[in-house]
């Protein structure tokens, strides 16, 4: 171990960034969610940005298996995950060399040397070790065998070797834990309930985590290393508790069903970075969640069909390239007009793409991607707390129109965590829901299953099992009259008018365009929807404190979209829109308002990072953009 | 809401819809006997639905007067499955064919199968697909000549009742379009069991595929060239009843014999045993002209239906959890307070 001056100094920092980088067998997700609780625990706000690969367990010490978790917590208001980490901690070769390059200058590397073997290294790459060479100079490095450290803490438990060096995700979480003075109670409970049934591996690695954090207090650790403060942040007072876009997606789905007093019929097939919403809400059978693992994308969304036509709240959820699969299906909800939430939790594309990195590219598809003049509503989720609301939001839409909803939400705000401010579920208004009464067997009438409800242009969902409601529905074209089978070339243009009037509708029914930040008029606006939410923030508040005049818009409803959003991106000189795809918002905006506007875009499955942002801005603002990027 | 108590009839089970099936289709021999039938079994129109998928056959549930889902292409099953889950009293019935349950949709009939759901699905078996104008089909002979096979099939025959007892169906019965009495049977055998009631309809298309099963269902042919198994039963058949099926032990296999012939009894015939999948498997795989071409009831070997063990576990839950508190869910693990 390289001897180190000893430090007592303790740094108060506003905010920091750390990366915990390793083999994706090395724990790091776990390492960095038990460092997320405790941190949220410790009052900061925080971000986290899990990113992994898509194998489950790529070939040991190749760069593609490495396994990252990006944590950026502070005392004033955290959105993104940071652009640059100032702590790396890289558990092997290949981790330094993936994740080195975005570490800030100056910035603190903890180094696993215990795992810098030759085969390691050449596996990852590296010719010469990069810790004998200047490539890390410009870094402040904390290099020691973890490894072997690791394997001296837990001697005592007679662990095998492989056993006990498993352990070393913990004696790094412990010196982490010592590093930002956080508590290690929870990761200790945590411990105790998750190796409840193995108290020997339970007892190791409580070991190698108190064993880290002594080693910080002890070791003779240098100038170089400094221990940090980060004060609690100013956040609105209530109750929190940190939470990932699925689950509050899921929480979400089952508060929707609650409100409106009615079962969920959950219908999905496995994929990434979905599943975890199925897994959630099969845990929830207590809150009326049927929850049903279909043969495939189409059996899945078929099923939440069947489920809503015989009068439950059908719901169905996948990725992009499930969503395609859904896509006959999605039109036949469109035509028979039955409610449908339909979740997609978009990846990068096209085709497979890339499953476990985050992206927004699937704007078109859910607006446009049908076959045959097929409209329906569209909503996106901003951050992970922000998904419980959306849920209930597009479950209200649905059941009022009688329409599938698409929601858009993606892998980033799936698996990214955030402190929460509880809701109150009490606060929440109850979502109305009319099913069609039975009729009196005198009526000799012909029951309409068309017949619309005149302010909303829904039909009656009129559910088999009541009696006089007997009717037939189905994809072909349905007269406006009666419902039956209609090929009558007038009655086509009607219907297909009514569709898309009853969608335009909504318009009416959702919230006006507000101004996320900024005045509601001026120099330029950035506009963005879903997960960009925070780095647009950041970035505009940035800017803001720079003395620009630049304003924030952020699109929840995209499909339709609210009633003045014309006109307030009317009152700005320029209009920035910023997306993670090539440019889809942008096409939809100016196809709807004819807008001039600048489109900024990302697609390399990494969130923006506030700088890219900054620039974007500090470019369109001309001459004044220059002189504040000075 | 008192329901009026005389006895439904057929009429009450008739849509006023024009049924525009070609004339002389075998699908309006299945319809007259479904509505027939349903009274005879005490369904009731509004605890009815009928889900079908796209062909001829698909159409079926506009001339039903019950509630009634015309989907989309092969995805009828995974569209009743759905029905059913959310509401397990309904009667829901399957009408599909050989195109739409085993070509586009086999994956959704082979999982409804296998999860053993409470559905009757009746397969319209014409060797053909009618609606796309005469196309070769899953079923269809080898060599079949059609608009997209000018020159022959290539591809096998799939044997429907064979795929469904090899999904790990529970109930697997066949009939014919034209067997006015036998069907109604087999609708009230398939409407009884509680899980996936598969059934196989031979049923003629008269514009693409006309006398496709006229080997074995003709008149004057249809009793010495079927063999209607019944439970308990002997398989014997013929118009005077005197050829039979018997196992021969060395062989593995079922032969066919005439009573009175090399000192045959009718101790020697094979009994029918519906609970008997080994048997069920060998009397699919029978096939004229070497044997008589099986219908009724095949395999009926009952377990317990998916959405009632759906419910049982969800009910299960509820009862451990008690009632539901959304506030306190959201509050499990760890949460912290700013004052």
């Amino acid at each position: 171990m390289d001897t180190i001056e000893a430090t007592d100094r303790l740094e108060e920092l506003d905010s920091v960034v750390v990366r915990f980088a390793g083999d994706s067998g090395d724990g790091m997700q776990l390492t960095g969610s038990q460092f997320t609780s405790s941190t949220a625990l410790a009052g900061n706000d925080l971000a986290t940005f899990p990113d992994f690969p898509a194998e489950i367990r790529a070939p040991a010490g190749t760069t593609f298996g490495v396994s990252a978790f990006q944590i950026n917590f502070g005392s004033s208001t955290v959105l993104t995950a940071g652009d640059d980490p100032d702590v790396l901690v890289a558990m092997n070769p290949a981790a330094l060399k993936v994740n080195l390059k975005n570490v800030r200058e100056g910035g603190l590397l903890v180094i696993d040397t215990g795992a810098f073997s030759k085969r390691n290294l050449q596996k990852a790459g590296y010719d010469t070790n990069p810790l004998e060479t200047p490539l890390l100079d410009r870094f402040q490095v904390l290099k020691f065998d973890i490894s072997k450290l690791t394997m001296d803490a837990v001697k005592d438990y007679g662990l095998s070797n492989k056993d006990a060096l498993r352990c070393k995700n913990m004696w790094t979480l412990g010196l982490m834990m010592w590093m930002f003075t956080r508590p290690r109670e929870t990761v200790i409970k945590w411990l105790d309930s998750k190796f409840a049934s193995m108290p020997t591996i339970r007892d190791a690695n409580i070991a190698a985590l108190n064993a880290g954090h002594a080693f910080g207090d002890t070791a003779e650790l240098g100038a170089a290393i400094k221990r940090y403060r980060v004060d609690r942040a100013q956040s609105e007072a209530g109750e929190y508790r940190t939470v990932t876009g699925s689950q509050a997606l899921a929480w979400g789905v089952a508060a929707a069903g609650q409100l409106a007093n009615m079962p969920i019929m959950f219908g999905s097939y496995p994929i990434t970075p979905a599943s975890p919403l199925l897994h959630e809400l099969s845990r929830m059978k207590e809150f009326n969640v049927l929850t049903f693992q279909a043969e495939d994308e189409i059996a899945a969304i078929c099923s939440a069909i069947g489920a809503s036509y015989a009068g439950s709240i059908g719901v169905t959820s996948s990725s992009g390239p499930g969503i395609a699969l859904k896509g006959e299906a999605l039109g036949l909800a469109i035509s028979t007009e039955l409610p449908l939430l339909v979740i997609n939790s978009q990846r990068g594309g096209p085709s497979t793409g890339l499953p476990t990195k985050t992206e927004q590219s699937d704007l078109y598809q859910a607006i446009y991607g049908r076959n045959g003049d097929a409209p329906i509503p569209v909503i996106a989720t901003a951050t992970p707390g922000d998904c419980f609301d959306v849920a209930i939001e597009a479950t209200r839409i649905a059941l009022k129109y009688m329409t599938p909803v698409m929601l858009l939400t993606d892998g980033y705000i799936a698996n990214a965590a955030e402190p929460w401010k509880l809701p109150d579920i009490n606060n929440y208004p109850s979502i109305a829901v009319t099913q069609k009464a039975a009729r009196d067997p005198s009526d000799e009438t012909a029951f309409n299953p068309f017949e619309r409800d005149p302010k909303t242009l829904a039909r009656p969902w009129a559910v088999p099992g009541t009696p006089g409601l007997e009717h037939r529905i189905g994809g072909i074209e349905k007269s406006s009259e009666t419902g039956h089978i209609s090929y009558d070339p007038d009655n086509h243009q009607r219907m297909s008018d009514l569709r898309a009037q009853k969608i335009n509708n909504i318009a009416n029914d959702i919230p006006l365009q507000t101004v996320t930040l900024g005045k509601d008029h001026g120099a330029l606006a950035v506009v963005g929807w879903g997960s960009t939410y925070g780095p647009i923030d950041q970035a505009v508040r940035r800017a803001r404190a720079e003395g620009l005049d630049v304003s924030h818009i952020h699109i929840r409803h995209i499909h339709p979209f609210p009633r003045n959003l014309k006109s307030l991106l009317a009152a700005f000189d320029k209009v920035i829109v910023a997306e993670m795809n090539m440019g889809q918002l942008i096409t939809v905006l100016r196809d709807r308002y004819l807008l001039d506007a600048r489109s900024v875009t990302k697609v390399s499955g990494q969130p923006f990072k506030i700088r890219e942002l900054l620039t974007a801005i500090h470019e369109e603002l001309g001459e004044q953009g220059a002189r504040a990027a000075e | 809401m008192n329901k009026p108590i005389t006895k439904l009839t057929a009429k009450d089970f008739t849509s006023d819809q024009e049924v525009r099936w070609c004339p002389g289709c075998g699908d309006y021999a299945i319809l007259k006997c479904m509505q027939r039938t349903l009274p005879e079994l005490g369904a009731t129109t509004e605890n009815t639905v009928f889900v079908s998928g796209i062909g001829c056959s698909s159409r079926f549930p506009y001339y039903m007067a019950t509630y009634g889902f015309h989907t989309i292409h092969g995805r009828a099953p995974a569209i009743a499955t759905g029905v059913k889950l959310a509401n397990p009293e309904l009667d829901v019935w399957v009408i599909t064919g050989d195109g739409d349950g085993l070509s586009i949709g086999g994956n959704h009939l082979m999982h409804a199968l296998r999860r053993n759901v409470d559905l009757n699905i009746l397969l319209f078996n014409n060797e053909i697909y009618g609606l796309t104008k005469g196309q070769y089909s899953p079923t269809s002979q080898e060599g079949t000549r059609s608009p997209s096979t000018p020159f022959g099939s290539l591809d096998r025959p799939l044997v429907p009742a064979a795929f469904a007892l090899g999904s790990g169906a529970h109930f697997v019965a066949r009939t014919i379009d034209t067997a006015q009495k036998h069907m109604p049977e087999i609708f009230k055998r398939a409407h009884a069991h509680k899980g996936a009631s598969f059934v196989e309809i031979f049923q003629n298309c008269i514009v693409y595929n006309d006398a496709v099963f006229e080997s074995f269902t003709e008149r004057s042919v249809i009793d010495d060239r079927t063999l209607d198994v019944r439970h308990d039963e002997p398989m014997l058949y013929g118009k005077e009843k005197d050829k039979g099926i018997i196992f021969n032990a060395k062989t593995m296999q079922l032969e066919t014999v005439t009573l009175g012939e090399n000192g045959i009894t009718e101790a020697d015939i094979l009994v029918h045993d519906e609970t008997n999948l080994t048997l069920a498997h060998m009397l699919t795989h029978m096939t004229p002209p070497d044997f008589p071409m099986v219908i009724g009831v095949i395999y009926c070997n009952p377990a317990t239906s998916y959405e009632r063990d759906m419910i049982a576990q969800m009910a299960a839950v509820k009862a451990e959890r008690g009632i539901p508190d959304m506030n306190a869910h959201l509050r499990r693990g760890y949460t912290w307070t700013v004052e």
